[in-house]
C-alpha cells in the first residue's frame, strides 16, 4: 500500500492539472457560442418589444454594452469566484437555479442510474453468462430496442397507460400542490427533505411522483448497460484466469460469479462517469415530458424565452458537472485499478 | 505498368475480400445484419416514394375541399388517424422518414468530411498541432451531446432559415470529437506498423504514406461507427424536434415534433397521434443500430463467429475460403 501511495497521488495531481486548460477552453467555448449568436441578448430576452431607452439602460447595467474582452474577462473572474451570472428575463441567480432545480434534477438523475444499473446488470449478465442461448438473444433485443426509444416516447407512453388508462400514478410534477406548500425545504431534493421531517405522507406523495419519470429514464440507459456489461462477461469469460480457476476444479458457479462478473463490472464504472453526459441529456428531455422542475426543463424555459444570460449559466454548469464527475470517476478507476494511472 | 483490366481485377478482388465477412456472417450477427438492413431499407423506400406512397401531403388538412376531422380515430380513411390541426398521422410518418433521412445523411457526411481528415491529420503528425485539437475536442465532450445540439440549434435557429441544415449541423457538432477521437487514436497505432515504417523508409511522402495506407486501414472501422451514429443522430434529430428546433412545422414533417403535439393529446387518453410516430422512430433506430452492431460483430475480428470450412486432407485447396480463416 505504501509503495502505491505515491504513485496514485502524482497520478491525481497530473490528471488535475490537465482539467484546467480543458476548464478554461470549455468556458471559452460557451462564451463565444453565446456572444456569436446574431441580436442583442437583452432584446431578444425582453421579447424585442422593449423601447430602445429600456434596453440600453438593461445592457449597460447588466455589462452588455463592454467590449467583447472586457465581457470575457469579468466573466472568466466571475466563474471563478462562483458567480454564474444572473437571468435577464426574471432576474434569478444563476446559483439560485442550481440550488433548486439542480436538486430535482439530482433526485431525477439518481434514481434513474439506480434504476439503469439495476436493469442494466440483471440482462447484462445473464445474456453475457449464457451467449447466444434465446435468452441472450432476449436480451439484447431489449437493449438495442430500449436503446433506440426516445426518453420522451416511453416516457408519453407510460403517462398514457400508467396516469390516464390505469390512473396509478401523476403524470407530472415533482409533487403534489400540497405536498410542495407543506414540505419544509433543508435540501430542495423532496426525498430527503420528507425523510428528515418524518413527513410519510409526503414521502409517499414524492415517491409516487418519482416512480414514472425515473424509471422512464433509467430503463432507458439501461440499454447502454445491458450492451457495456453483456461484452464485459463474454470477454471475462475468455481471461487466462477464468481457465486457471476452472482447472483448479472450482466450481462453475464460483467461477462465474465470484471471478467473471466482479472483474466485469469494474469497467462499468469508467461508463457511469461517461453515461452522466448522456443522462444530463436524458434528464433535459424526461423534465420537459412530465414537467419536472429540474434544471433541463429550466433550461428549455429560458431558451424558449430567448434568455441567453440563464442558458449560458445553465449550459455553464452542466459542461462543469460532467468534467467534475470524470475525474472522480478517474480517480475511482485509478484506485481500483493500478493500471489506469500514468 | 498495372493495366486497366488488371487494375479493375484487383480492385473486384479487393471488393469481394473485403465484403467477405459479410457473406461469411453467422448466427445472431447475420440475423441482426439482414433485419437493421431491411429495416433501414423500408425507410428508405418510404423516404425516396413519400409523394406516391403517401396519402396526403404532409401538412394537408382537408382533401377536395373536404376539411378532415380533428383528432379522428384510426378509421378507413384515415389509416392511423388525424392529428388535433386534422392532418393525417400516416402521411405526416411517411414525409417524416424523408425528413429523418436527409437531415441524417447530411450531418453523417459533413461530420465525416470535417472528423475523419482531422483525426487523419492530428494523429499522424503528432506535436503541439495534434495535443491542442485533443484537448479541444475533449472539451466538446464535456457538453452533453443533446444539449450541445440544443444550443447550436437555437443559435442557428435564427439565422439560417432551412430547418433541415440547422439540424443537421448541430447534429454534426456532437460528432465531429467523436470521429476525430477515434480515426486518431486508430492512426496512431497504424503509424507504427512495419507497413507504414517500410514505405516511409522507401521515401513515400507523408501524404502518400497517409492516403495509400494509412487511410484505407483505419477507414475500415467507419461504416459501423457512421451507422451506429446515425441510429443515434435519429435520437437527436427527433429530440430536437420535441423541444421545438431543427425542422420547423412549416418546413417538413418530423416525428419527434408530432410526438411532442400528442403529449397534450394523451391526457385525454388519445394515444394514435404519440404512438404511431414513436413506433416509426423505435423501428429506423432499431433497425440502423441492428445494422451497426451486425457490421460491428462481422468486421470486427474480436466479436466475429466464422463458419470454419471444413479441411479436406485428400484434396488441399487453395480457395480463397482458407485465407479468411487466418485471423
Amino acid at each position: 500500500m505504501n509503495q502505491t501511495g505515491p504513485s496514485l497521488k502524482r497520478y491525481a495531481i497530473t490528471r488535475l492539472a490537465l482539467v484546467v486548460p480543458m476548464v478554461f477552453i470549455l468556458l471559452t467555448l460557451v462564451f463565444l457560442l453565446m456572444r456569436v449568436a446574431p441580436g442583442n441578448p437583452v432584446s431578444a430576452s425582453l421579447g424585442g418589444h422593449a423601447p430602445p431607452a429600456v434596453i440600453k439602460a438593461i445592457s449597460h447595467q447588466l455589462g452588455y454594452d463592454k467590449p467583447v474582452y472586457v465581457q470575457y474577462g469579468h466573466y472568466l473572474g466571475q466563474i471563478i469566484r462562483g458567480n454564474f451570472g444572473t437571468t435577464i428575463s426574471d432576474r434569478r441567480s444563476v446559483g439560485s437555479i442550481i440550488l433548486v432545480n439542480g436538486a430535482a434534477t439530482l433526485e431525477l438523475t439518481f434514481f434513474a442510474m439506480i434504476v439503469a444499473i439495476v436493469v442494466g446488470m440483471l440482462v447484462g449478465l445473464v445474456s453475457g453468462r449464457f451467449r447466444d442461448s434465446p435468452v441472450d438473444t432476449g436480451g439484447r433485443l431489449f437493449g438495442i430496442v430500449v436503446y433506440a426509444t426516445p426518453v420522451f416516447f416511453l416516457g408519453l407512453m407510460a403517462q398514457l397507460v400508467f396516469g390516464v388508462w390505469l390512473n396509478w400514478l401523476p403524470t407530472s410534477d415533482q409533487a403534489s400542490p400540497i405536498t410542495q406548500a407543506l414540505l419544509q425545504t433543508h435540501t430542495n431534493i423532496y426525498f430527503i427533505d420528507a425523510i428528515i421531517d418524518g413527513n410519510w405522507s409526503a414521502l409517499k406523495d414524492v415517491v409516487e411522483h418519482l416512480i414514472l419519470p425515473a424509471t422512464t429514464l433509467g430503463i432507458v440507459y439501461g440499454g447502454v448497460f445491458i450492451r457495456l456489461i453483456r461484452v464485459n462477461v463474454i470477454r471475462t469469460l475468455k481471461e487466462d484466469y477464468i481457465e486457471a480457476a476452472r482447472a483448479r476444479g472450482i466450481n462453475e458457479r464460483s467461477v462465474v460469479y465470484r471471478h467473471a462478473f466482479r472483474n466485469a463490472l469494474v469497467p462499468v464504472i469508467t461508463v457511469v462517469g461517461l453515461q452522466l453526459a448522456l443522462l444530463l441529456g436524458g434528464a433535459i428531455l424526461t423534465e420537459t415530458t412530465f414537467n419536472w422542475p429540474g434544471l433541463g426543463h429550466e433550461l428549455y424555459v429560458y431558451l424558449q424565452n430567448r434568455d441567453y444570460a440563464a442558458v449560458q449559466g445553465i449550459v455553464v454548469v452542466f459542461a462543469l458537472v460532467v468534467v467534475a464527475a470524470s475525474i472522480v470517476i478517474d480517480f475511482a478507476s485509478a484506485f481500483v485499478d493500478p493500471r489506469v494511472r500514468y | 505498368m498495372a493495366t486497366a483490366a488488371v487494375r479493375l481485377q484487383r480492385r473486384t478482388v479487393g471488393v469481394r475480400r473485403a465484403l467477405a465477412p459479410i457473406a461469411d456472417a453467422r448466427g445472431m450477427a447475420r440475423a441482426m445484419l439482414w433485419t437493421g438492413a431491411g429495416l433501414t431499407l423500408v425507410f428508405v423506400l418510404l423516404a425516396i416514394f413519400a409523394p406516391i406512397l403517401s396519402p396526403y401531403s404532409f401538412d394537408a388538412y382537408q382533401s377536395g375541399g373536404h376539411r378532415f376531422a380533428q383528432l379522428a380515430h384510426p378509421s378507413h380513411s384515415h389509416l392511423l388517424g388525424t392529428t388535433v390541426q386534422s392532418t393525417d398521422v400516416l402521411s405526416r410518418i411517411v414525409w417524416g422518414a424523408q425528413t429523418e433521412l436527409e437531415v441524417v445523411g447530411l450531418a453523417l457526411a459533413f461530420g465525416l468530411v470535417i472528423g475523419v481528415p482531422l483525426g487523419l491529420l492530428s494523429g499522424y503528425f503528432g506535436g503541439p498541432l495534434d495535443r491542442g485539437a485533443v484537448l479541444f475536442m475533449d472539451a466538446m465532450f464535456a457538453f452533453p451531446p443533446l444539449l450541445l445540439a440544443i444550443v447550436i440549434a437555437f443559435l442557428l435557429g435564427g439565422s439560417v432559415n432551412s430547418g433541415v441544415l440547422v439540424a443537421a449541423f448541430a447534429i454534426t457538432v456532437t460528432y465531429v470529437p467523436q470521429y476525430f477521437r477515434v480515426v486518431r487514436n486508430h492512426v496512431i497505432s497504424v503509424r507504427e506498423e512495419p507497413y507504414v515504417e517500410a514505405a516511409r523508409a522507401l521515401g513515400a511522402k507523408p501524404f502518400t504514406i497517409l492516403r495509400r495506407y494509412v487511410f484505407f486501414n483505419v477507414v475500415q472501422n467507419v461504416p459501423v461507427i457512421a451507422t451506429l451514429n446515425a441510429a443515434d443522430a435519429v435520437l437527436t434529430l427527433t429530440a430536437l424536434g420535441f423541444l421545438g428546433y431543427g425542422v420547423q412545422p412549416s418546413q417538413g414533417a418530423e416525428w419527434g415534433y408530432d410526438v411532442s403535439r400528442a403529449v397534450s393529446d394523451a391526457a385525454s387518453g388519445i394515444w394514435w397521434t404519440g404512438l404511431f410516430p414513436g413506433l416509426a422512430i423505435v423501428l429506423l433506430v432499431t433497425g440502423l443500430t441492428l445494422l451497426g452492431e451486425g457490421l460491428n460483430e462481422t468486421i470486427n475480428p474480436v466479436l466475429r463467429r466464422r463458419r470454419i470450412a471444413r479441411v479436406d486432407f485428400a484434396a488441399p485447396s487453395l480457395e480463397p475460403r482458407s485465407e479468411i480463416l487466418e485471423p
